[in-house]
């Protein structure tokens, strides 16, 4: 599947390189803006893309790919849950919820719904520790989770 | 005596820049832009600020290792990376006083000499990062930020200011691995020296500050260097945003004045453990620091001194609170894996070393090991410390060495004298065999 990035991304994209003294720098927030055009998902289109964008070799932005999580080398759902289990979460009784949203769904740490509608990932504390125990679903946080309170916010994604 | 509030004033809408300068907002900019810049690192010094990131490092003296003359340009890093476990203060000021980490932004590139500026914010802080872009969008359209703040300050000096967002990685909060993580490249710190201040971002001067140390800046050259110096720990001066998690019953950020004692925190504002149990441990600092022993809080002040007098570090402020009933091996089984989760892979030590730390302790987790265990993952640890290029190497080794320290009874109560291995071959045997084990300094 090719990847070109829409007349309006090459807006943004010129105006992210002017921040920097080198186009290079821009690697990060145009994996960003590349991701969102692409579903949410870098795939080697992607990369190729980018890397002549910003004229620099493909392994540099793969490197740059794997090295952070928030880019995906794979698809995710319409929904892509983020559960944190971390030590602030795990105190306040993370792990039974993290564990009935895998059931209900069926899926487990990095899988994908059949439907393609929810993706989930057990990740690392993402600051909600006073808020504890919390997820974020696509770029919203719920915090102050119970069981069923988890379970209803994702049943209630249309 | 009411409380001092330096960071997160209660005051409505005061991350709405109307209102925030309707209190004198940017006015302190002014002050400083009007003073020689050594002037104001001199204010900063005096005033005794230390950094909020963990290190607890002079600003004012921080700011000094900046060349005065060079011929290369000159960066600021706010860090907001914001990821230790435990730790969520500087969300608090992105939401609710951004303006003043703004404004303290701009005194610090003054005093420095900087023309270009980067936010750090961590990726995941996606409402934040947002929240952060609005507010300095604004002071730009205000003329505060830019080539236009010239002429709203009546100065020559002018500065950018960028926000760069991280992309889920807790190692991009090292200050060298952070401006990597700007140049475009993976997060590596780098080693040390050179330092940053000699040869940081592509190579020129940069200084790297915490979001929470700058905030207090505009307050400092507002109110003067004695009235800061003179606000709780005199060595340790300030207000410190406390993030309290945990088993309490009011978890959250209270900022109060350094030295304030750990008990006072966890009873009186932050509402008690829930059940009223009893208080197993306390990690004061965010996941890395050395966890506190619940029989011995009292007296222990919240301040780089008190807690250094106490066996552990104040790190970010981020005190995560553990009940009696509170499992530790799985509690240390979880803070391993996220450093295992989270090391750079660049020192084979640190590399390893989680890796096995974190093999021990789901083992350990599983009541699958041994007492010998113990002692070997004590060394595993201790091997790692000291030996990498960054902090990662002791903030994953500190809550295993010390939790094994401190609640040792904790371990050997869940550790079997003998395990039934699995396979008995040589390889596995041998971690029954006798073998000299280093001494543990408590």
């Amino acid at each position: 599947m090719d990847f070109k990035f829409t007349e309006e991304n090459i807006g943004k994209v010129s105006r992210i390189i002017q921040r920097y003294p080198e186009k290079k720098a821009a690697v990060m927030p145009v994996l960003y803006v590349a991701q969102e055009q692409n579903g949410g998902w870098i795939s080697n289109e992607v990369v190729k893309s980018v890397s002549q964008v910003l004229e620099i070799t493909e392994e540099e932005v793969m490197g740059v790919v794997t090295f952070y999580t928030m880019y995906h080398q794979k698809p995710v759902g319409k929904y892509h849950i983020q559960f944190c289990t971390n030590v602030s979460c795990m105190l306040r009784g993370a792990y039974p919820i993290w564990d009935s949203i895998r059931e209900k769904l069926g899926i487990d740490n990095g899988g994908v719904t059949g439907d393609g509608k929810y993706s989930l990932e057990e990740v690392e504390c993402m600051g909600s520790c006073g808020t504890a125990p919390m997820m974020a679903i696509n770029e919203d946080f719920f915090e102050n989770l119970t069981k069923d309170e988890a379970l209803r916010i994702i049943e209630s994604l249309k | 005596m009411s409380e001092i509030k330096i960071v997160l004033p209660d005051i409505k809408d005061y991350h709405i820049l109307e209102v925030y300068r309707s209190h004198g907002g940017y006015e302190n900019a002014k002050k400083a832009f009007s003073m020689s810049s050594d002037d104001v690192i001199d204010i900063v010094k005096k005033s005794g600020l230390r950094g909020r990131g963990g290190a607890a490092f002079a600003t004012g003296l921080k700011w000094s290792f900046m060349p005065k003359t060079t011929d290369k340009p000159k960066y600021l890093c706010i860090n907001g990376d914001e990821s230790e476990p435990g730790s969520f203060k500087d969300r608090q000021i992105f939401e609710f006083n951004p303006h003043q980490m703004i404004e303290g932004i701009l005194i610090t590139c003054y005093a420095i000499g900087v023309k270009t500026a980067y936010i750090y914010i961590r990726g995941e802080y996606y409402k934040w990062i947002k929240l952060v872009q609005k507010a300095l969008q604004d002071a730009y359209d205000a003329g505060l930020v830019g080539e236009k703040m010239k002429e709203t300050y009546g100065t020559d000096f002018a500065c950018e200011i960028y926000v760069h967002s991280g992309a889920g990685a807790y190692i991009c909060g090292e200050e060298s691995s952070l401006m990597n993580s700007i140049e475009g490249k993976r997060g590596y710190p780098r080693v040390k020296p050179p330092f940053p201040a000699q040869n940081g971002l592509w190579g020129c001067p940069t200084t790297i500050n915490n979001v929470e140390t700058l905030t207090n800046v505009p307050a400092i050259i507002k109110n003067g260097w004695e009235w800061f110096a003179g606000i709780g720990a005199p060595k340790h001066p300030g207000t410190i945003l406390f993030g309290v998690s945990g088993h309490v019953n009011k978890p959250g950020v209270y900022e109060l004045p350094s030295g304030t004692l750990l008990t006072d925190i966890i009873y009186k504002y932050a509402g008690g453990v829930p059940g009223d149990k009893k208080i197993k441990a306390v990690i004061p600092g965010g996941s890395s620091m050395p966890p506190l022993r619940g029989d011995k809080l009292e007296g222990v002040t919240m301040d780089a001194d008190g807690l250094r007098a106490a066996g552990s570090s104040i790190g970010t402020g981020g005190i995560i609170v553990m009940d009696e009933d509170t499992d530790l091996v799985a509690v240390l089984l979880r803070i391993t894996k996220f450093y295992h989760h989270e090391s750079c892979g660049q020192c084979t030590p640190c590399r390893e070393g989680t890796g096995w730390m974190e093999k021990i302790l789901k083992r350990m987790n599983k009541g699958e090991a041994s007492k010998a265990d113990i002692d070997l993952l004590y060394r595993v640890a201790t091997n790692i410390e000291g030996n990498t290029i960054c902090a990662l190497g002791e903030a994953a080794a500190w809550p295993v060495r010390f939790t094994l320290e401190r609640f040792r009874d904790e371990f050997e109560k869940a550790m079997k004298d003998e395990v039934e291995m699995p396979v008995k071959n040589q390889v596995h045997s041998m971690r029954h065999t006798k073998i000299p084990i280093a001494p543990i300094h408590h």
